[in-house]
């Protein structure tokens, strides 16, 4: 389906990220479902360093 | 490869949801509880001195004071309490768990519950009931008068009581009343009537006057939160055993002395976890603001800690007009607890989730990767001692608690060369 197709179509969304774009859309009346998402760790890199080494413990 | 840690979880969520918390007497701290003495006093949370205490926990460290005949005005408890001649510990490192400033002194009753799989013993003192109260930090001449009679009327009734009834499980008091719209942390209506028609025939059946045996029901009766009491150490004797699992990433105490908030992790023994506590969002008294709040206090979130509380708000939809929010609310939070537990309760099970068992197991790792903290729903202490409750509500573990610990597991496991390169 072509990207033009899908804009002659009802559109339903679902948003992962800034909550503005559903709250912009919604008010639009389109369907819109805003998934609760955040990025692993909230980001922080030295939180993802330590999750990533606390997955490399050795097989006992 | 994370076997290593996922069996030792396995092995903590296994001892926790074995536990058998029952309550078997009732005592006297300075005589039951394990290092107890004279000279020390008990405190919520983890270790702090007397100059970082909060206001709450000097008002009941003065009120102990003044009712162990240490002290006989506030001022003399202050100067005493500062002089050096008092220790301070945490009801933590003595098995033993207390409500909001949780001062136990040496003379207190407590109640005695052990883990009937582990052998494992908790303790707790009685709940004083509502208004002027040691444990919201007053310490006036009514809050030593209530506590007196407490030790010479209500201990001793109760102590006959449990002697004549025998041991009560709690595990399935508990697991009635959450069934019956309580989490046991703040609400406790259920437990304590379910607690008041097991016990109230033995309390006839004791040989005190009929006086004595109709005011000491009327003040159970009086107190929803007398089970509250037995609903932590309840928690904490089911808790602890799983606290010496090697490798593993459970949390098993979470507490808060009104200065810091306090964790503790399985894998890493007794070393707590601290950072500034929080002060809760909430419904205020009357005439009260967040102002006047003291940050959060007391070892209560050690029901959180075992998954009901907080944790298991859907159950008791009530609750939303103590703390705030609505029933609906009530179920995002439980909801939102499955994301960083391990496991589902076989015993706590939650109707208003479909009959889901309370999460259970709180895992350091998910609360990292999720960025979802623990909840709490708390009562709130006023910041200067003498005054007493403000409010109650919702409050968090500050995350950097969880931040270092992940930080010293990873450590420890480099140090025990457990880490690929």
């Amino acid at each position: 389906m072509s990207v033009n197709d899908l804009f002659k179509q009802e559109l339903k969304v679902v948003n992962l990220g800034l909550k503005s774009f559903h709250n912009d859309l919604k008010s639009q009346g389109v369907t819109v479902v805003q998934v609760n998402w955040k990025p692993k760790a909230g980001g922080k890199k030295n939180m993802l360093d330590l999750l990533s080494k606390i997955n490399k413990v050795k097989k006992s | 490869m994370i076997e290593l840690i996922e069996t030792a979880n396995k092995e903590a969520l296994e001892i926790i949801q074995n536990g058998q918390p029952t309550l078997i007497g009732l005592g006297v701290a300075g005589d039951v509880i394990p290092g107890m003495a004279k000279d020390l006093f008990l405190h919520a949370g983890p270790p702090i001195t007397w100059e970082k205490m909060s206001g709450p926990l000097r008002g009941g460290v003065m009120a102990g004071l003044m009712y162990e005949g240490l002290a006989a005005t506030p001022e003399e408890a202050a100067e005493y309490a500062a002089s050096g001649k008092l220790r301070f510990d945490p009801c933590h490192h003595h098995d033993a768990v207390g409500p909001m400033a949780g001062i136990v002194t040496s003379r207190m009753p407590v109640w005695i519950i052990e883990n009937k799989a582990y052998g494992n013993r908790a303790y707790c003192t009685l709940n004083e009931g509502l208004g002027k109260v040691l444990r919201m930090g007053a310490y006036g001449p009514e809050v030593i008068k209530h506590l007196q009679w407490m030790e010479k009327v209500l201990y001793p009734v109760l102590k006959e009581t449990i002697e004549i009834h025998g041991p009560i499980d709690l595990k399935i008091m508990i697991a009635q009343a959450v069934q019956m719209g309580d989490e046991v942390h703040n609400r406790n209506k259920a437990a304590t009537s379910l607690l008041i028609r097991e016990i109230a025939p033995s309390i006839l059946k004791t040989s005190f006057s009929n006086e004595e045996k109709i005011v000491v029901l009327e003040f159970l009766n009086s107190n929803d939160h007398t089970f509250l009491n037995l609903s932590m150490p309840a928690a904490k004797a089911t808790l602890e055993p799983a606290g010496k699992v090697k490798h593993s990433t459970i949390v098993y105490t979470m507490a808060r002395n009104g200065t810091e908030f306090g964790i503790r992790v399985a894998g890493l023994g007794a070393r707590w976890f601290t950072a500034p506590a929080e002060i809760i969002d909430g419904l205020y008294f009357p005439g009260f603001s967040m102002q006047d709040a003291n940050p959060d206090v007391g070892d209560s979130c050690i029901t959180e800690t075992l998954g009901i509380g907080g944790f298991s708000m859907a159950t008791a939809p009530a609750i939303v007009q103590f703390v705030g929010g609505t029933p609906k609310d009530a179920v995002r939070y439980t909801t939102s607890m499955y994301e960083i537990t391990t496991e589902e309760s076989r015993a706590y099970k939650l109707p208003p989730m479909n009959f889901r068992g309370a999460p259970t197991g709180i895992d350091i790792r998910k609360v990292i990767e999720t960025q979802v903290l623990p909840v709490i729903n708390t009562g709130i202490a006023h910041k200067e001692a003498g005054v007493g409750q403000v409010g109650a509500g919702i409050v968090h573990p500050p995350m950097v608690c969880f931040e270092q610990a992940l930080e010293a597991f990873v450590n420890l496991l480099e140090d025990e060369g457990l880490l690929e390169e």
